[in-house]
Parts: structure tokens; sequence; C-alpha cells
């Protein structure tokens, strides 16, 4: 079997590691020196290029979850692993026809920006940036978990250690170098991993002939054809369709992904970054789907899931394999950086909507000084870390995956109508807005509570488990019955055996027969109080309230109605006035920032 | 610019025909991406057997896996297409107008 070094404290990772942090922080202390307007810190000063946007959208969007959780689940689960990739890919389709362009010609630093363009400003800046804040702590939560857990894995860290490092260094990308160093830490970050992965595919590949034929033809051979067919992970084809749309309208919600629009100088470059986008994320879930059925082959199902059940360690597990020490320590603090870049982004994000539309565009009514706007956005920034460090740490060994799933859910539900209909619907009003993402963020964080990933899996955690070990107990009383049973049912004498015996024997035996009988009769009794018990038993299982694992259906559908009911029913004419400009510049770009 | 003159340039014939065709392909497209991903999840849902069938006899490689490797080049290609429309297309007619109304 494979010996591994992976859960020690490994010098070449951590070597490759500090080259990293040293050359971001280097450009950090560069962007900081560019860094004075709030078009600077929101915006990178929108000088970056539509090919450099591409790769740092590539960039916060390519997490290490996705990378060390995909080829994991391919390594374990293999097809099923594949099906759920494609799933995070399809989003991106949906931002290019629907968002990208018109988010940039109508925007400045945030899509709060766009949706309050001709609406009340207060009213729709106080929703946006909720439904902005929800949708960044939940899945900063996720990611924080997620970066102790996997730090802790890879590199032997304390997992609070883990969480201080990545929460001080995002911090400092962010508060120092704005968005100009966060886009560089993205560039560099999706670099390596986009090369790294490349490299550990060219490898695997190298195995097999180049022949991904030869790959499946051996994972078919260890693991059986049902390993390459689509297996239990579609077992509900409404509950698949409402992940669905959640994963694909959600990606045109999330924040961080959206503020990277304004950061390339006009439309043509936004739609451009997109493409590229989509491209590079594509090819990397090819690449991380290689992988997994690669480590499956080479490393073995049975090692990658004795360091981690879950099959996180597949890909750095490969490397070793293929590439030794050195490939695994690269590979490590690739996905450390990873981490690092994914949680900048986020924070960022948050920041803007704390500092741009809570502060300046509510509590200032839209009048600040860029100063204090830059001041305000460095404290967000301060703030929002602590906290991600500190709900890091609370949430230490939950089980948060629930949390991405709610995450896309709100982005979809409370940010996307908003944002969509912002830009295409005249007759949108403010309060519809506002309804609209108030209801997006209620219905599917309470949908979320009530279906089975948390109010079964989660809050009824230890009546699922007690209930399984009284079925479990029944079970092996019932395996006991049968057994006895059995062995009554060879005593009996059988007539052949009767016949032969002379008289007196055979009132005796025949009596002998009865008692045991009688025996078998109170043993099968037994037997069928122990199934009535499992029955009851099994109906102390607790159920879900909520029967889907993802909301999204029911909470898209609700905070579009709500935009539509409340519109339709409290017209606002000023802002319906005001359309004929926001289609002007919508298409034609006049008059949008530079 | 006044907003008399935004609803003068909404009822001009080239802005009219420009924000039609972006509304159009926007919408194809979309409505492409829908069916591609939703079909295949539709497959998975109502027909495994489909998916489980082996590419030709003798090879593991079944039909699901060139399929979602297939929804993922696709989704990328209809990015393209539309910047292909985009930009031989869009911004022609963008120009135009705006040279029209002096933006």
């Amino acid at each position: 079997m494979h010996q591994t070094i992976i859960g020690q404290t490994n010098p070449v990772a951590v070597m490759f590691f500090v080259l990293f942090v040293l050359s971001t922080l280097g450009i950090t202390y560069w962007a900081a020196k560019r860094t004075r307007t709030t078009k600077d810190f929101y915006a990178a000063g929108r000088s970056i290029t539509g090919f450099q946007n591409g790769l740092a959208l590539a960039g916060d969007y390519m997490s290490a979850a996705s990378f060390l959780g995909i080829a994991g689940l391919v390594s374990t689960k293999g097809y099923d692993g594949l099906i759920y990739s494609v799933g995070w890919l399809v989003g991106w389709p949906i931002i290019m026809f629907l968002i990208s362009e018109p988010l940039r010609n109508l925007g400045k630093y945030t899509f709060a920006d766009v949706v309050a363009y001709r609406l009340q400003q207060r009213p729709i800046r106080a929703a946006a940036a909720t439904g902005s804040l929800v949708v960044v702590i939940t899945y900063l939560i996720a990611q924080m978990v997620g970066a102790g857990t996997l730090i802790k894995l890879m590199f032997g860290l304390p997992f609070e250690l883990a969480i201080v490092i990545t929460g001080t260094l995002m911090i400092s990308y962010v508060l120092f170098g704005g968005m100009i160093a966060t886009t560089w830490v993205q560039i560099i970050k999706a670099g390596l991993l986009l090369s790294g992965a490349t490299i550990l595919v060219l490898m695997t590949l190298a195995k097999f002939g180049f022949s991904y034929g030869e790959l499946f033809g051996q994972a078919e051979k260890l693991y059986g054809s049902k390993f390459l067919e689509p297996g239990g992970l579609v077992t509900s084809p409404i509950d698949a369709f409402s992940l669905g749309l959640a994963l694909m309208f959600g990606t045109a919600g999330l924040p961080h992904i959206l503020m990277r629009f304004y950061t390339v100088p006009d439309a043509k470059q936004a739609r451009k970054s997109v493409f590229v986008a989509t491209g590079f994320i594509g090819y990397f879930y090819i690449l991380t789907v290689t992988i997994g059925f690669g480590a499956a082959v080479l490393v073995g199902q049975k090692v990658i899931m004795g360091i981690d059940a879950g099959g996180n360690m597949a890909g750095p597990l490969l490397a070793e394999v293929l590439g030794g020490n050195i490939f695994l320590g690269f590979l490590s603090a690739v996905a450390f950086a990873t981490i690092l870049a994914v949680v900048s982004g986020l924070t960022l994000a948050g920041a803007s909507a704390l500092s741009h539309d809570l502060y300046v565009g509510v509590i200032r009514r839209g009048v600040a000084a860029e100063k204090e706007e830059v001041k305000v956005a460095k404290m967000s920034t301060v703030g929002l870390g602590v906290i991600a460090i500190l709900l890091g740490i609370f949430f230490k060994g939950q089980n948060v995956a629930f949390l991405v799933g709610l995450t896309f859910a709100i982005a979809a539900s409370a940010n996307f109508p908003a944002l969509l209909l912002s830009i295409t619907w005249k007759k949108l009003t403010t309060y519809g807005v506002v309804w609209s993402i108030y209801t997006g963020v209620i219905v599917a964080t309470v949908l979320i509570i009530l279906s089975p990933t948390v109010w079964v899996d989660i809050i009824h955690k230890a009546d699922v488990v007690k209930v399984q070990a009284q079925i479990k107990d029944i079970d092996t009383a019932v395996a006991g019955a049968d057994t006895q049973i059995a062995d009554l049912q060879k005593q009996i004498i059988p007539a052949e055996a009767l016949a032969k015996l002379k008289k007196k024997e055979i009132v005796a035996a025949e009596n002998k027969n009865k008692a045991t009988d009688a025996a078998m009769t109170a043993k099968k009794q037994e037997k069928d109080q122990l199934t009535a018990k499992k029955k009851d038993a099994a109906s102390q299982m607790p159920k879900p309230i909520f029967p889907l694992k993802n909301p999204g259906i029911y909470s898209m559908a609700a905070a579009f109605l709500m935009a539509f009911l409340v519109s339709i029913l409290r017209p606002e004419k000023a802002a319906a006035d005001k359309f004929a400009g926001v289609k002007v510049r919508e298409y034609l770009g006049i008059g949008s920032e530079d | 610019m006044s907003k008399l003159k935004h609803e003068d340039i909404l009822q001009d014939p080239d802005f009219k025909d420009l924000s039609r065709q972006k509304f159009v392909i926007s919408i194809v497209l979309t409505v492409l991406e829908l069916v591609l991903y939703f079909g295949f999840i539709g497959l998975i849902a109502f027909n495994k057997p489909f998916l489980a069938q082996k590419l030709t006899s003798g090879v593991a490689t079944t039909i699901g896996i060139p399929i979602a490797v297939g929804t993922i080049v696709f989704s990328w290609v209809f990015t393209g297409i539309y910047i292909w429309w985009a930009n031989t297309k869009y911004d022609v007619l963008v120009n135009k107008v705006k040279e029209k109304v002096g933006g």
C-alpha cells in the first residue's frame, strides 16, 4: 500500500507557499501605492483587460473545494462526480447572455448600482446589501471551515492556526491592495492552479499511453462498469432540477463575481472576460475529473478514503504517487493559494456592500467624500475579515456543506431576480425589488433549514443516530431469532425416522416434536413482534419538513412572483419613466463610467 | 442627456433593430443552454440505461462520458457564438447609433 506523507509538515509545500505569499505581498505593496480612489479600491481603476479579468474570474470561482472535492467525488463515486462538476459551469453562459454587458454599462462598483439606477436609492441599497452580505458571509464560512480542514489535512497545521493565517493574509491583500491586489492574486492563483492541474493530468495520461479509453478501461477493471455509469446522485428529478436552477442562476448572483465586471474598461471587455473565464473553468473541470479517475486507478479508493472519507485528498495523493514529495508540495501550496484567493474576493465584495451600498448609499444618502468611502471600505474589510476568522473557528468540525447550496440558492433567489428584472422590465418598482430580495433570502434560508440536509442530517442528527442504533439492535435480534428457529427446525424428528421407531418411543418422540413446534411458534411470534418494533422505530426516524435538498425552484419562483405582484399592485411612475434612459445606456453604454 | 432625447433614441430604427437582435440572441442562447443542461439532467433522471451504454462494444467508455464533457464544451461554444455575434454585428450597430446620436 502507498505510503503518504500527507498530514505531516512538508517543507517543500511550506517553501512553495512562502514563495506564493511573498510574491503576492510584493504585489500588494505595489498595488497599495496605486490604490487611492474608490475606483481603484473597488474596481482596480478599470484597468484590467478582458483576458486578465477572465483569468481572475476563473480564479474567483475555482475554489479549493471544487479542485479537491470534485476530484475526490470522481475518485470515489466515478461518473456521479462528473455529473456534479457539469452543474458548476452552466451558470457562466447565463452571465454572458443576460447580465455581463448591462451590468458593466449601468453600474459603478456593485450590482446594487444597477438595481438602484432608476429606483429609490436607500431601500434598494439596503435590500441589495443584505442579499450580498448574506451570500458573502455564508460562502465565507463554508470556505473558511473548508480551508481549516484542508490545510490541517495537507500540512498538519492546527485548524485554528490555519484559519488565522488564511484570514490575516486575506485581510492584508484587500486592505492594502484593494481590487488591484485581489485581481492579481486571482490571476496568479488561476495560472498556478491551471498549470498544476495540467501537469498532473499529463503525468496521469502518460501512464495510460495518453488514451482516455485506456484510463476508463482500467477504472472499469478495478471498480466495475457501474463506476462509469450514472448512479445514485440523481434520485429525485425535481431535486436535481431545483439544484440545477440554483447553480445556474446563482452563479449570476454572486456578488464577488458580479463585482469583477467593473474592473474592465467597457462592455466589450466584460463579455470577453466571460468567454475566457468559461473556457478556463470548463477546461479546469475536465482536468479535475481526469485527476479523479486517475487517482481511483493509480492511488486506489482504499488509500484515498483511508486518509479522508470524503476523498478530498485524491488529487494530492495522485500528485505524490506521480511526482513525489516535490510535486505534492507544489500542489498543496497551490490549493492553499486557491483558498486564499477565493476568500479575498469574497471579503472585497462584502466590504463594498457594506461601504458603498450600506454606508454611503443608505446612511449618508449617497453623499460622501471619496476619502471617507475608501476609509469605510477598509474598516469594513478588517471587520469582515475578523468575523470570517471567528465564524470559521466557531463552525469547526461542523458539517457546512449545506452552506454552499444555501449560498447559491440565495444568490439565485435574492440577487439574480432583482438584477435581471431591473434591466429588462419597465414596470419594476422599488418595493417590488425590496420585497423580492427579502422574500428570496427568507424563503431560501427557511426552506433549507427544513430540508433533509439541515433538518435531518444536522438538527436531528442525534435522533437519526439513535433510531439507526435501535434498528441495528432489532436486526441483530431478528437474525438471532432466525438462527434459533432454524436450530429448532433441525431438532424436529422427521416422519420417516418416526416410522422406524417402536410404538413406545413414537409417543415420546411425538411429544418432543410438539414441544419443539411450540417453541418454534413462540420464537416466530417473538420475531413478528420484533418486525413490528422495527417498523415503529423506523417511523421514529426524523423526516424533513421540506422534501427537497435545494430550495432553488421554490425560492426563485417566490422572489419573481413577489417582484411581479408588488410592482403591479403599486406602480411607480418615476421608475417607469426612467426606463428609456436605462435602455439607452444598457445597449449603447453611453454615459457609463470609464 | 435629456429624457426626450432618450425616447427619441428608443424610436430610432437602428436602435430598435439592435435591441431586438440582442434580445432575440440572448433569449435563444439562454434557452439553448437551459435545454443543454436540463436535457443532460433529464437523461440522468429518466434514462440512465441510455447513458450507461458503451460507446462501442469492447470499450469501457460509456456514452454518458462524452455527453457530460460535451455539455461543458457546448456551454463554452455558446459563449463563443455570442462573442462572435457581438463583435461582428452588435458593435457595428452600436457604433452606428452612437454616431447618429452623438454619444
